[in-house]
């Protein structure tokens, strides 16, 4: 018996609706966030992550108002992310309901943001999320503003550097991998997970279940987040939790 | 008229995701409050509690409340829940060292990083994500089935196993305390607001709890 391995549902926000692209391009519509998150959560989801896309100033409201309505009525934690820039952002997030706060960009930008939001609001509600793409064999890249932008920082060094600053858990996608449908960049997962010593939440690239299983015992990921496979029913959550139980990997059934 | 729950607002970060639970689990007035007053006519109280162990001991003391909950669990039942358990012991070796409320004896410790996950790795801590419960006899646990999985996230914890108040375990490394309870107490390490249906149910079975263990 323990701690099982989380499946985390991830729903991409624009604009109040929930989408999904492929390489962060080609954008189909997947529905209202609190209604998928409520099926999510009926379903067995261990939590669900929401990423605000735009995250532009005008989004805020709406992104504050979804956020509140999901918290009152799905009882599972709840990750917030997109356009966090400063402190103010993450009170906001967590007074509307979110559990954990995602940082990406700003904490490319400000790498002592994310000190500061962990000393000001604990290590357990930070995530810094990490987006990175093969630059070389065994070698892998921090990119920012949706994977458009590199910024020369090696991503297992960088996320080490984000966990002594006090990130109690990191999200991260392979850019090469988002929206493919082909795995998760496993040799990332486990460079990455190996060197921390918080939760590495695998992501980017999930097509089939078996990919959810090999994040977990090939890429030593402590949770696995997917999106298109969940979102156009290709799966649903109990499949993969029985997939993952098959493998015997332990979890919340 | 139905009773009224007070959830204590002393600065410990989002309260509405348990308000609203507990308004969810079953028929009650849920005020979010630091005023004194209200939380002595309160029925029922919860203590909640996020961040570090020191800043809720701080937050609470600073409010004067302190002895409100002390005095409160003389007569009426009080739920702690994560750090909201954890400051009901003595003391925690976070920071450098908070005295608590001693309402239960012992410590709070953190996870050794010298432990291993079954896997042989070292454990990733903060301890995040669902575990199971080990019951231990208490009218809390109605309708919950033993080794039901809850949603814990926390660094720290209560390690003595072996303490009278236990009410529950689970395992991360090794066994560690996931319930405490006591006359008009029952504390919890996990977020029962994030455990679905198990969580909720543990809400509403705290609303017809009449203190005893």
């Amino acid at each position: 018996m323990g701690l099982a391995k989380r499946i985390i549902p991830c729903l991409d926000v624009d604009q109040g609706r929930v989408v999904k692209g492929v390489q962060f391009e080609d954008i189909r519509d997947a529905g209202d966030p609190v209604e998928v998150s409520r099926r999510y959560n009926q379903a067995g989801a261990d939590e669900i992550t929401f990423l605000d896309i735009t995250a532009s100033h005008e989004n805020r409201a709406t992104t504050y108002e979804t956020v509140s309505r999901m918290a009152s009525e799905v009882f599972i934690p709840l990750t917030v992310g997109g356009g966090v820039r400063n402190t103010d952002n993450i009170r906001d997030l967590l007074l509307a309901g979110a559990d954990k706060v995602s940082i990406n960009t700003a904490a490319v930008f400000q790498p002592e943001f994310v000190k500061k939001a962990a000393d000001k609001f604990g290590s357990q509600c930070i995530v810094v999320a990490i987006d990175a793409k093969q630059v070389e064999p065994g070698m892998w890249e921090i990119f920012t503003h949706g994977g458009r932008k590199p910024t020369g920082l090696d991503a297992v060094e960088w996320a080490t550097r984000m966990v002594s600053y006090g990130a109690g858990e990191i999200l991260l996608t392979s850019m090469d991998r988002d929206g493919t449908c082909d795995g998760f960049d496993l040799g990332l997962t486990r460079s990455v997970a190996d060197s921390v010593t918080v939760p590495v939440i695998a992501s980017g690239g999930v097509g089939n279940l078996d990919h959810l299983v090999d994040g977990v015992l090939e890429g030593h990921a402590e949770a696995v987040l997917a999106a298109s496979i969940f979102h156009f029913a290709k799966y649903t959550i109990g499949e993969a939790k029985v997939a993952m139980a098959n493998a015997g990997i332990e979890v919340r059934l | 008229m139905p009773q009224t729950v007070a959830v204590i607002d002393y600065g410990s970060g989002n309260l509405h995701s348990v308000a609203k639970a507990i308004e969810h689990a079953g028929s009650c007035r849920v005020l979010v409050t630091s005023d004194m007053n209200e939380i002595r006519s309160a029925d029922r109280v919860v203590l909640p509690g996020v961040g570090a162990m020191g800043d809720c001991m701080h937050g609470l003391q600073d409010r004067g409340l302190d002895s409100v909950v002390l005095d409160f669990i003389q007569e009426k039942p009080l739920m702690g829940v994560c750090v909201g358990m954890q400051i009901l012991t003595e003391f925690g070796e976070e920071s450098s060292g908070v005295d608590a409320l001693g309402v239960f004896p012992g410590q709070i410790t953190q996870f050794s990083k010298s432990m291993k996950c079954p896997e042989g790795r070292p454990l990733k801590v903060p301890h995040m994500g669902w575990n199971e419960l080990l019951q231990r006899p208490h009218p809390m646990w109605a309708g919950i089935g033993d080794r039901t999985r809850f949603y814990f996230v926390h660094s720290y914890r209560y390690a003595d196993i072996k303490a009278t108040c236990v009410a529950g375990t689970s395992h991360f490394g090794a066994p560690f305390v996931a319930a405490l309870s006591r006359p008009n107490v029952f504390a919890v390490q996990f977020h029962p607001e994030k455990s679905h249906d198990a969580g909720i149910r543990l809400y509403r079975n705290f609303l017809t709890w009449d203190g005893t263990c």
